[in-house]
């Protein structure tokens, strides 16, 4: 058990994977010589040599389509996408071969593929650099998606992903890279898509994912101050979803507050709320509410950016508004 | 010394093109400070050390041609006559930029100056080129669309699938790709089968060059060399520029990948200091003759004879006045007001005809 940050969770997730299975590879831009965008690849390549750790050229598309090819021929290739923005140049190989070719041929050709990217609004990158597409891949039936929060998640998921016969997208998030916890490499880890609870409360069940969790728990923390007591659920999949942990939650607390940094429109938050309400409508005593990103593309102004996505400040705010009318409709 | 021309070329222009090459250095210069200061944040990509390429190609260019650029676009927003202002403003987030504050450093747009964007995602530059240059030629119209790439983006897609349809229709569209020989800390040999990128347009029928993008002189009439071809109703060309960056790839970046040997090699070949040279110099010393080989000699007293040439105290005069641009536009990004939320939605809306929708609540 050892305090590190998340990038060298992940770093020692792949540092594993490998050591324990040849057929683990991994390749993307500057993940070799460089050591990875992040650091995530660092070490690696003088580890293992080039053919497992490969620099590749600009070229998502088909770097990305390599990695499937070489899954359908039983390697377990790792590909790291720089950052999600860039692996729009790669849907084709992720939705139209990644997540097809397992069902197309009739399960004779698992996918044991790991892509690992970041996504999120990070600091002033722009427009082009601050997307949150995680409910477009959602919306693609074959693929699996994890969402780490902690060093600890991510070093496992990470683990899990590369092990699994299943595309699995591992979207990690930048400003989460130089967080730090506490990684327990002996203790096996919950089942890949399980959702955790992170703390217990009575009055609200806020459901949350990759960087809006470490949020929701400053919020809870100053919730807790005044009296109003929230349950946060870290969703920790995004496909699947463990829906049962969610609605176990929602039946304690009858209220639920989504919190996405993914724009509202379409965004994954509106899948939560659909189905939490399909299964727990007659127990809810207000409606399921959701905060999340501007329908807007990112301003590049730091005032804005911030203001374009929820703050811990407008989960305090949108809890209270919550319990006030709990208290009008005494 | 290095520069050998066949064409005599203006002695204006030239002053011209040293001061933009100047201007472009103390603007990167103090936008690296500003960074460093915290007023500043995100990536930012900067440009010293290949400034003989954006000056040496856009001054053969014409107001009328359209320009689409990266995301390391400063300087090509600087000479295409963008106000170091509104660029400096844009930097700085603030609603005097001249994309509102919306854009940021990778994202300078300028329709009036037919300045059709830098682009983040790395081999975008094509296909918005393709389009411009379909429009253009759709319309009949002499005008040219330049489009920069590094040598990393050419391993993209795009860059094939625009260069054939540019090849195919003929389209006016001028290929420059700005070879700094890194994509970030991957040096080309290890990222491209065929390291001369010039050599890949032929695949298309592209016509294509190769020039020495430290020296503006070479740069400039290549570039004009292609664009009168385009003029000519030749279809598009392709020119491949050899630069270097003496920064890291952005200033998140220390470039430390890099051969120390490799960048002082660059840097005695400053494009700014030969520039100068070249404009200042009237007469080799007794060392230069000396260290040159005769060849070099007779290349520089050609040289000599066929051009004019400035004096110390003009250069210095330039620099003097560049800096006082860069400083001012400076305290304007700084003292500029920062935009709003209400600006950020007007902007969005703005084509929308600020049509209204039901407004939900967060
Ligand atoms: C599609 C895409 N992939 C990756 C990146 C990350 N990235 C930004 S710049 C860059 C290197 C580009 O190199 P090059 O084209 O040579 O241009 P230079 O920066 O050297 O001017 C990379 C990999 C990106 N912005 N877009
Ligand atoms: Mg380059």
């Amino acid at each position: 058990m050892s305090e590190m940050f998340y990038w060298q969770a992940l770093n020692r997730a792949m540092d594993a994977e490998m050591a324990a299975d040849e057929t683990v590879l991994t390749l993307g831009e500057d993940v070799g010589l460089y050591g990875g965008t992040y650091r995530v690849t660092e070490g690696l390549m003088a580890k293992y040599g080039e053919w497992r750790v490969r620099d590749t050229p600009i070229s998502e598309n088909s770097f990305t389509g390599l990695g499937v090819g070489a899954a359908m021929l039983g390697l377990r290739p790792v590909v790291e996408i720089m950052t999600i923005n860039f692996a729009l140049f790669a849907m084709d190989a992720i939705v139209n071969m990644a997540a097809k070719i397992p069902f197309m041929s009739g399960g004779q050709f698992p996918m044991p593929l790991t892509i690992r990217m970041p996504g999120g609004v990070a600091k002033q990158l722009g427009a082009q650099h601050s997307q949150r597409l995680e409910h477009m891949l959602m919306n693609v039936p074959g693929l699996r998606m994890v969402v780490p929060a902690t060093p600890q998640d991510a070093y496992w998921q990470l683990r899990q992903a590369i092990r699994s016969d299943d595309p699995v997208i591992v979207l990690e998030h930048e400003l989460l890279y130089f967080s730090k916890g506490r990684v327990d490499e002996m203790v096996p880890a919950p089942p890949i898509h399980q959702a955790v609870v992170r703390r217990r409360g009575r009055d609200i069940t806020c459901v949350a994912y990759s960087r809006m969790l470490p949020l929701a728990l400053q919020a809870a923390e100053t919730l807790a101050a005044e009296g109003i007591e929230l349950t946060v659920i870290d969703l920790r999949s995004l496909s699947p979803i463990d829906w049962n942990t969610c609605i176990a939650a929602v039946e304690q607390t009858h209220r639920c507050l989504i919190v996405e940094e993914d724009c509202r429109f379409a965004g994954a938050g509106a899948e939560f709320a659909a189905t939490l309400q399909e299964h727990c409508f007659y127990l809810l005593d207000a409606p399921i509410r959701r905060l999340a990103g501007m329908d807007i593309p990112t301003p590049f102004n730091g005032t804005l950016e911030a203001a374009s996505i929820p703050r811990a400040d407008d989960i305090v705010q949108a809890a209270r508004q919550m319990m006030a009318r709990k208290e009008a409709a005494r | 010394m290095r520069f050998c021309r066949k064409k005599a070329m203006d002695k204006t222009q030239m002053a011209a093109m040293l001061r933009d090459m100047l201007r472009a250095r103390a603007f990167e210069e103090a936008a690296a400070q500003a960074y460093a200061q915290g007023h500043i944040a995100g990536f930012l990509h900067l440009y010293p050390g290949e400034e003989a390429v954006a000056v040496g190609v856009l001054h053969a260019a014409e107001p009328g041609d359209y320009v689409v650029s990266t995301y390391r676009e400063h300087v090509h927003a600087l000479v295409r006559g963008i106000p170091a202002r509104q660029i400096m403003a844009e930097l700085h987030g603030k609603k005097t930029g001249i994309s509102g504050g919306m854009g940021g450093s990778m994202h300078l747009f300028d329709k009036d100056r037919r300045f059709l964007g830098g682009y983040a995602i790395v081999g975008e530059t094509f296909p918005i080129a393709l389009g411009a240059g379909y429009a253009v030629a759709y319309r009949k119209l002499p005008e040219a669309v330049l489009c920069f790439f590094g040598d990393g983006a050419v391993n993209q897609g795009t860059f094939h699938e625009s260069l054939n349809m540019a090849a195919l229709w003929k389209l006016p569209i001028f290929f420059i790709c700005e070879n700094n020989h890194y994509q970030i800390g991957t040096e080309i040999h290890r990222h491209s089968a065929i390291t001369e990128v010039y050599k890949r347009a032929c695949a298309y029928g592209i016509p294509a060059e190769k020039a020495d993008g430290m020296n503006v002189i070479a740069v400039h009439e290549a570039a004009e060399r292609a664009l009168e071809r385009i003029r000519a109703g030749e279809g598009p060309q392709f020119l491949e520029l050899e630069t270097y960056r003496y920064r890291g790839h952005s200033m998140a970046d220390s470039g430390s990948y890099r051969p120390n040997a490799e960048l002082n090699a660059y840097q005695a070949n400053d494009p700014i200091a030969a520039a100068v040279h070249e404009a200042e110099y009237p007469y080799p010393g007794i060392e230069a003759v000396a260290a040159a080989s005769a060849n070099s000699v007779t290349r520089f007293a050609d040289h000599c004879c066929q051009e004019g040439h400035l004096d110390d105290a003009t250069v210095e005069r330039m620099r003097r006045e560049v800096q006082e641009e860069v400083a001012d536009a400076v305290t304007f990004a700084e003292q500029s007001a920062a935009p709003d939320m209400e600006d950020a939605w007007k902007a969005f809306h703005r084509n929308r005809r600020f049509e209204t929708l039901m407004e939900v609540a967060r």
